[in-house]
């Protein structure tokens, strides 16, 4: 890794204005020193956000539940509220890498980061959580831009996730086994106003998709998507898997993941 | 501007503060600075495990954490296991009795891993082992004793 300084402010007053001068905020490290191992990223600072208050705690708001950006997987996967209000949630961070990443790796920082092969995503996406920042609130289906891009600007910093209660949530995730991210991972999210379906791993980034979503509205059974067409011209292919087998994955992926949600 | 900052931290119940670098690893500082060589760096990238060691209770792999994100916690390593009288730790006397362990090298962070989830998980069979045992390899593929090695050192670790 290349030089760098570090600071861990005590005030998110004090991180903001870091980050304006042009730090790099850093959380759990688990995807960022990896990064800047290979020299992907040569921040000149790292601005440590594990001191700060306003981003730890997981609680209940109204139909929601607000998970801190700065709660480590770890924490969501054994929280005893979200596991029953939102168990597709709790399951997806309790399959996270590996249980030592799970104990350093946080929401916000994968969140953050987008990589188009992450677990977070898709719950953030299929849920309809609203992404909460220093300072706005950003709807999840504005927040994911494409690999690696969101609408956060510069130096802003989320602080929570808003995640609305669902009837029933699930995650099923084909992993590429070296690397624990997903080939093809698809989170199944049935509320009152229809059914979501988001896709990680398989494409440019976290998408929707609305074939399946319309099939599981109307019956939310895994026969229900057998019908459905996976377009493979805009997904991923590399030596793991082909185009074709990650549309043929995706399709699988949902059928579990309707299974354990009605279980 | 890599000055070293002081980090304070505690190293198999001893503390301890280390001038270091900002872009100074916790295992860099375990192995160089502190001399406790048996924290293993085997991929340098967190796949295979083998720097595995226990911060605040929990495994974390030690080339994927900074220094100073240890700052105030407690680290063990795989020395600080075994007893001052030499009696070794549950867990590494089942490593032994079941000769969970070939080349070595991956032992370290298999034990490690090992402790910390059997301290928060009394109860395990196989497939709990190998499921927390997902963040680390071994190159000679001696998974079975491994496994059997765990779940007679979680037996012994209750009793």
């Amino acid at each position: 890794m290349y030089a760098f300084t570090y600071e861990r402010p005590a005030s998110l007053g004090q991180a903001l204005s870091l980050l304006a001068a042009g730090g790099q905020a850093f959380a759990g490290g688990q995807t960022l020193l990896a990064s800047m191992k290979q020299r992907l990223l040569s921040p000149e600072q790292l601005v440590d956000l594990s001191a700060l208050s306003e981003l730890q705690g997981i609680r209940q708001s109204g139909d929601s539940w607000m998970v801190g950006a700065f709660t480590r997987h770890q924490e969501v996967a054994e929280h005893a509220g979200l596991r029953a209000a939102l168990p597709g949630l709790a399951a997806l961070a309790a399959g996270i890498g590996d249980r030592q990443v799970r104990a350093m790796g946080t929401l916000g920082g994968s969140v953050a980061n987008n990589d188009p092969a992450a677990c977070y995503p898709s719950a953030v996406l299929a849920l309809g959580a609203t992404v909460h920042t220093d300072r706005r609130q950003i709807a999840a289906d504005d927040f994911f831009q494409g690999m690696y891009t969101t609408a956060l600007e510069p130096g802003e910093v989320i602080t929570a996730i808003a995640f609305p209660k669902a009837l029933r949530s699930a995650y099923a995730k084909f992993k590429q086994p070296a690397s624990r991210f997903a080939l093809a991972g698809v989170f199944v999210a049935q509320t009152a106003a229809g059914v979501r379906v988001a896709v990680t791993g398989a494409g440019n980034g976290v998408f929707r998709h609305a074939g399946l979503e319309a099939a599981l509205s109307k019956s939310f059974t895994p026969e229900a998507v057998a019908d459905v067409v996976i377009d493979a011209s805009e997904l991923n292919a590399d030596l793991h898997a082909s185009a074709d087998y990650r549309a043929h994955l995706i399709k699988v992926q949902t059928q579990r993941a309707v299974q354990q949600a009605l279980a | 501007m890599n000055t070293s900052m002081p980090v304070t931290l505690t190293v198999n119940g001893q503390a301890v503060t280390l001038e270091a670098a900002p872009n100074t690893l916790l295992v860099q500082a375990l192995r160089e600075h502190l001399k406790l060589t048996g924290t293993h760096v085997g991929c340098d990238t967190a796949q295979c495990g083998a720097c595995t060691v226990l911060m605040n209770g929990n495994a974390i792999k030690s080339c994927n954490v900074l220094l100073a994100q240890a700052q105030g916690s407690q680290i063990t390593t795989i020395e600080g296991l075994a007893s001052a009288d030499g009696a070794l730790h549950p867990m590494q006397e089942a490593f032994k009795a079941c000769h969970g362990l070939q080349c070595g090298f991956c032992t370290p962070g298999m034990v490690m891993a090992a402790v910390g989830f059997c301290q928060k998980n009394p109860a395990v069979d196989a497939q709990d082992v190998r499921h927390a045992l997902e963040g680390n390899l071994c190159r000679c593929t001696g998974y079975q004793n491994i496994v059997l090695a765990v779940q007679q050192g979680a037996a012994a670790m209750k009793a």
